[in-house]
């Protein structure tokens, strides 16, 4: 089961988190504090997890930020590299190309994305297809309600092209 | 400078679109266009903010963004706390400017500050009926409560009602939150409906109803049990993702009991063959490896189902032998399975061909490159030395260079694998090495851990007393205050006992040499509390008993103990006993007594102490000093610390006393239960906790008064193309139809009730509450002692001295090798084991050469580099690609800084830009037909891109297209990419 997934830039600052077991505010801070400090200062060729208070913790680089998610003993690093994977390229077909920046102005969305690919800390989704389906169709309710604003830009747009 | 660089950039790009476009190119279109582009992304954020949220917002972040320190941070954050608090409580704010505020108030949770002054507003907006704005309060919601927090009782109803929706993106939304905030107390409002959306027609809505039940089941088992069955059900549903949520709860099921899932062995079985075989949709694969996630669970659920269990585990056997074949070892997700096979081998009953291949998949993992497969492999090799311990010696020299590798994670995972590998004549060197790790490690929780193994594995091997009680002082000296004083205690214990065997000459050794070791330390003045408590215990007890010592010698020091040490009392208090028995040792045994005048001293402060605990031994042990030889010994027996105190609970002692007082007219005592007035409301809430259901909280409407319970049964789905067909038990009607339909209105064990058992009892008489009996004899049963164990050490090094076949192996890893693996093999073994060494540091060498050799062949054949080549869809060469994406920016920007250095370059690398935009664009249109790398390359290298490529870099390139929309947004919005972390920009995935 995977206990939190945190997205921590490379300076420490913190761009997403998400908690599937009951953490209290102040413990939250005091986690992302202990692994900020931890992670960030691990050198490029070392292993991807970290042994923290009994759990582990898989994290992996991408650009500027580092995605990391909290795991028990028993559960398999590699896979849960692998999951990390998968939401980023998700992500990325989503965002397309996407960069940190993003996920700064827009983590909402990487909240709903992420719900739609763990729930209750397990993988629920493994089809990237079907997550893209989902969010999209959700998209498509959000588009509808902004579509007066977005109209003179689209008109714009075809005229340039 | 850079400035410009930017804006050369951008104008670069627009530049060579329109190059594209038409050939004979004229500046004023393109400032047309951009004037166009702007004019729109301005009007389109002019409402709305550049990301669909306010300016006011993006103003936030991008402050946040720029904060230069913590505190900094901590000041935004806090003034925007203030702003919010003041406007959220505004009377009739628009929903939309409500939603931001929401995600606002999100963002401020996240940065670690207290938003819960906005959470009943984000509970209010779970109750709208757009869509958009309930997707928004669920996301708060769920990220703000924990699922005990009060406000859920609020959303109970809610959720409730968008169960029922007819839209199933309600639907989803609310399963989303039931996984998060449906609480024990609050499963029974939900679950009915939940159970009835596993036959729901959207399979979204089935996966999660699934998870769902999974969550509930985790919160409380017992509300779910009786719905067990459907999982089994579900596991035949034909939606790949709804089977693969199935196994989660079933995993976690079979994990509690196995028994009642064994006729699941064949169903899973012919789930892994069928996926591994590719029967599964196209877009279940992952990176060209067939629903890999689902795989691993499956083997995860086959290694509980086939422990210890021969008929189960022999249907398993083909199965996993044909995945571990077909696994992709160059991949991660490859070796992902490849080592969850190796852990199901090493759980299920053994099998002498799989377990000759997990052998080999671990052999290269530890060959490995990669930290990360090198850690796997410890770790499969950690599971597979319980079956056959034989495999370590293998592997000896990777083993050790895991262990002495600068990296603390392979390094600590290496210890545990020593840890399961110890015995006794391997346990000194892997004890001397955990505890040279503990004293350099800071992190106190590793620190717990790896001083308590080391006490466990001296406890179990230790080869000599000698060396017990040595390496009990470091582990102490250096960690005494973060074990468990438990440990202190079975070492007081170990110690007075001795190893269990009835052999006195050897306990009363351990014992002599315990004492000498401790008076030679007991000096150092930062020995840690718990320790200095044992050496006091110690030389009381035992420092005068073999007579090396005298009774003052060993005083003194007690005393220089109770004085170094004034702060602490519970010190002192084991001094001042110690002092006391080694007294009276001495005055039974008949000798002549004196009381050294430091002892005197000490005495007399101690009476006079704040701690009453201090001044009671003090004024014991002065009325001890009066007493005569026999009383003494009979108060202090010597050596009886193990013999058990009789203690007289009826306190028969005083039955005379009673009784005279008794004759003398006092009154006879009543026991407290028994006494009149206080006894009933004691007795009631004692007796009957359970027959109180009158405070159950109920959560459906009320019914109207017939009594008829609405059975609609859960509908049976029947599906046309089954995946596998599941074996349902026998019992299965009976229980799904009859209990499930009336689990909400409430019968017997699902009822919802507030629970008084477990509850501390405020009122009444305080309950004497039974504290656990203390066992006094929990000392490992099964703890081997190895007394005169002969000392591996020195045959080994001698023996490995004529032999030396290959020198890179550095002689000391060798050593280190022989007497931790050699421990009982024979010499020519050893040899063997010396020449795979060599084996494997060769073939490393070679595996390296190839790393190396593989890049760079790669770029030379991408000259141009093909930007963004990844191909999200189902496309080869994915993993191909991770090495060779180059950021196309980058490439951009480093050639007009050469065109500023004078150089016309910009002639001579046209051709490769245009074609590196239409390969860009047609990587990003094309993303489902064009599989083929190559083809783009070649395009590239040519230098003419063919028209159809151009046409579609024209209409649109949606990669770059956005790259650069976004990168024009931002800016405008004053975020400067190159001020403070020019990565912001750079592709995650890039």
């Amino acid at each position: 089961m995977i206990h939190f997934v945190l997205l921590i830039s490379r300076q420490g600052k913190v761009r997403l988190t998400k908690w599937y077991s009951p953490y209290s505010q102040k413990e939250r801070s005091k986690v992302i504090r202990e692994l900020s400090g931890m992670i960030l200062t691990r050198g490029p060729k070392l292993c991807n997890f970290v042994e923290w208070r009994g759990f582990k913790v898989v994290y992996k680089r991408y650009a500027s930020l580092y995605f990391c998610m909290c795991i028990n003993q028993e559960d398999n690093e590699l896979e849960v590299l692998e999951i990390i994977h998968h939401y980023v390229e998700i992500l990325d077909r989503y965002f397309g190309s996407v960069c940190e920046l993003d996920l700064i102005f827009n983590f909402h969305k990487a909240y709903y994305i992420l719900d739609e690919v763990l729930i209750a800390g397990e993988l629920q989704e493994s089809s990237k297809k079907t997550v893209a389906r989902l969010v999209a169709a959700q998209d498509s309710l959000v588009e509808a309600a902004k579509e007066e604003a977005a109209s003179i830009s689209n008109i714009i747009a075809q005229a340039t092209k | 400078m850079l400035l410009l660089t930017l804006l050369l950039r951008s104008v670069g790009f627009y530049f060579f679109t329109s190059s594209i476009q038409n050939p004979e190119s004229n500046n004023s279109y393109t400032a047309k266009l951009e004037q166009l582009k702007t004019i729109g992304r301005e009007l389109a954020m002019g409402s709305q903010g550049g990301f669909g949220q306010s300016k006011e917002f993006l103003d936030l972040v991008k402050s946040i963004g720029e904060a230069r320190s913590k505190s900094e941070e901590d000041r935004i954050v806090l003034h925007e706390i203030e702003t919010l608090k003041r406007r959220i409580n505004e009377p009739d704010i628009p929903k939309r400017k409500m939603k931001e505020y929401i995600i606002r108030l999100v963002y401020i949770e996240m940065l670690g500050h207290d938003a819960s002054f906005g959470y009943i507003h984000a509970v209010k907006m779970t109750h709208d009926d757009s869509l958009l704005l309930k997707r928004t309060g669920y996301l708060a919601v769920t990220l703000f409560l924990n699922e005990d927090h009060d406000l859920i009782i609020l959303i109970v109803n809610t959720i409730q009602k968008d169960l029922k929706s007819d839209n199933f993106l309600v639907v989803c939304a609310a399963l989303n939150a039931c996984c998060k905030l449906i609480n024990e107390e609050t499963i029974p409002a939900v679950i009915q409906q939940v159970v009835e959306l596993l036959g729901h027609q959207k399979e979204a809505v089935r996966k999660k109803a699934v998870m769902a039940l999974h969550s509930f089941h985790q919160r409380s088992p017992s509300s779910v049990n009786h719905l067990i069955s459907n999982f089994r059900k579900k596991l035949s549903d034909n939606d790949p993702g709804v089977m693969g949520a199935t196994l989660c709860p079933l995993y976690d099921l079979i994990a509690i009991d196995v028994n009642p899932y064994k006729d699941l062995v064949a169903s899973f079985v012919n789930i892994l063959k069928q996926v591994a075989e590719r029967r599964l949709p196209k877009s279940y694969d992952y990176h060209q490896t067939p629903a890999p996630f689902i795989q691993i669970k499956l083997l995860k659920i086959m290694a509980l189902l086939g422990s210890g269990d021969k008929k189960s585990s022999e249907q398993m056997y083909t199965v996993i032998g044909d995945i571990m074949r077909k696994s992709d070892t160059a991949s991660n997700i490859g070796n992902a399975i490849l080592f969850e096979c190796v852990c199901c081998i090493s759980s299920i009953q053994p099998s002498p061909k799989l377990l000759e291949t997990a052998a080999d998949a671990i052999a290269k993992f530890l060959k490995s490159d990669s930290h990360n497969l090198k850690y796997m492999g410890i770790d499969a090799l950690g599971r597979l030395i319980r079956i056959n311990p034989d495999i370590a010696e293998q592997h000896q020299l990777a083993v050790i260079d895991c262990l002495e590798d600068p990296d603390d994670t392979l390094k600590r995972k290496t210890f545990e694998l020593l840890y399961k590998m110890t015995k006794s004549s391997n346990v000194e060197v892997i004890v001397d090495r955990m505890i040279d790790y503990m004293i350099s490690i800071n992190d106190s929780h590793y620190k717990t851990e790896t001083a308590s193994r080391c006490v466990e594995l001296a406890e179990q091997f230790a080869p000599s007393n000698h060396w017990f009680i040595q390496t009990m002082n470091k582990v102490f000296q250096h960690a005494g205050d973060l074990v468990n004083p438990k440990v202190a205690h079975n070492l007081m214990r170990l110690i007075a006992e001795g190893f269990g065997e009835d052999d006195d000459a050897a306990d009363s050794q351990l014992r002599s040499s315990a004492v000498e070791s401790y008076l030679k330390i007991v000096d150092d003045p930062k020995l840690p509390s718990a320790f200095l408590q044992v050496i006091c215990w110690v030389l009381g007890e035992y420092g005068t008993a073999d007579g090396k010592y005298s009774a003052s010698y060993i005083s003194g020091k007690l005393c220089d103990v109770a004085e170094a040490h004034s702060s602490d009392d519970i010190i002192r208090a084991y001094a001042v006993t110690a002092l006391m028995k080694v007294y009276c040792f001495e005055k039974s045994a008949g000798r002549k007594t004196s009381l050294l005048p430091e002892c005197q001293l000490l005495l007399e402060e101690l009476s006079a102490s704040h701690s009453s605990d201090l001044q009671q031994r003090a004024y014991e042990f002065r009325a001890i000093l009066d007493l005569d030889a026999n009383a003494v010994e009979n108060i202090m027996p010597l050596d009886a610390s193990c013999e058990d105190i009789e203690i007289d609970k009826s306190l028969s002692f005083l039955d005379n006393y009673v009784h005279k007082s008794l004759e003398q007219g006092a009154e006879p005592y009543i026991p407290e239960n028994e006494r009149s007035g206080t006894l009933n409301i004691s007795n009631i809430i004692n007796r009957n906790p359970y027959e109180h259901p009158a405070h159950s909280l109920r959560f459906e409407a009320y019914e109207v008064p017939k009594l008829v319970v609405p059975t609609k049964l859960s509908p049976a789905v029947t599906y046309p193309t089954e995946l596998v067909p599941v074996p349902e038990p026998s019992y299965q009607p009976t229980v799904s139809s009859g209990p499930v339909s009336d689990a909400g209105s409430g019968s017997g064990s699902t009822e919802l009730r507030l629970r008084l058992d477990g509850v501390q009892k405020k009122w009444g008489k305080p309950a004497y509450s039974s504290a656990a009996s203390s066992s006094t004899s929990n000392i490992d049963s099964q703890r081997t002692t190895v007394n005169g164990a002969t000392q591996p050490d020195n045959v080994t090094s001698k023996s490995r001295e004529p032999r030396q076949p290959h020198v890179e192996v550095s002689e000391e890893k060798q050593k280190l090798a022989a007497s931790l693996f050699g421990g009982r093999t024979a010499r020519p073994e050893r040899k063997q084991s010396g020449s795979a060494a060599g084996h494997s540091k060769v073939s490393r060498t070679t595996n390296h050469g190839e790393d190396k050799a593989q890049p760079t062949t790669v770029t030379t054949a991408v000259q141009p580099p093909p930007p963004d080549l990844l191909d999200l869809g189902e496309s080869s060469g994915a993993a191909s690609s991770y090495s060779s994406t180059v950021d196309p920016f980058k490439q951009l920007e480093g050639l007009l800084d050469l065109s500023q250095d004078g150089h016309a370059v910009t002639t001579t690398t046209g051709p490769d830009l245009m074609s590196l935009y239409s390969g860009a664009s047609t990587n990003g249109q094309n993303q489902n037909q064009n599989l083929n790398p190559l083809l783009n390359e070649k395009d590239n290298m040519n230098g003419a891109p063919n028209p159809s490529n151009r046409t579609a870099s024209l209409t649109k390139g949606p990669s770059l297209k956005d790259a650069l929309d976004k990168d024009a947004l931002v800016r405008q919005m004053g975020v400067n990419p190159t001020s403070q972390n020019p990565n912001l920009f750079s592709d995650l995935l890039g």
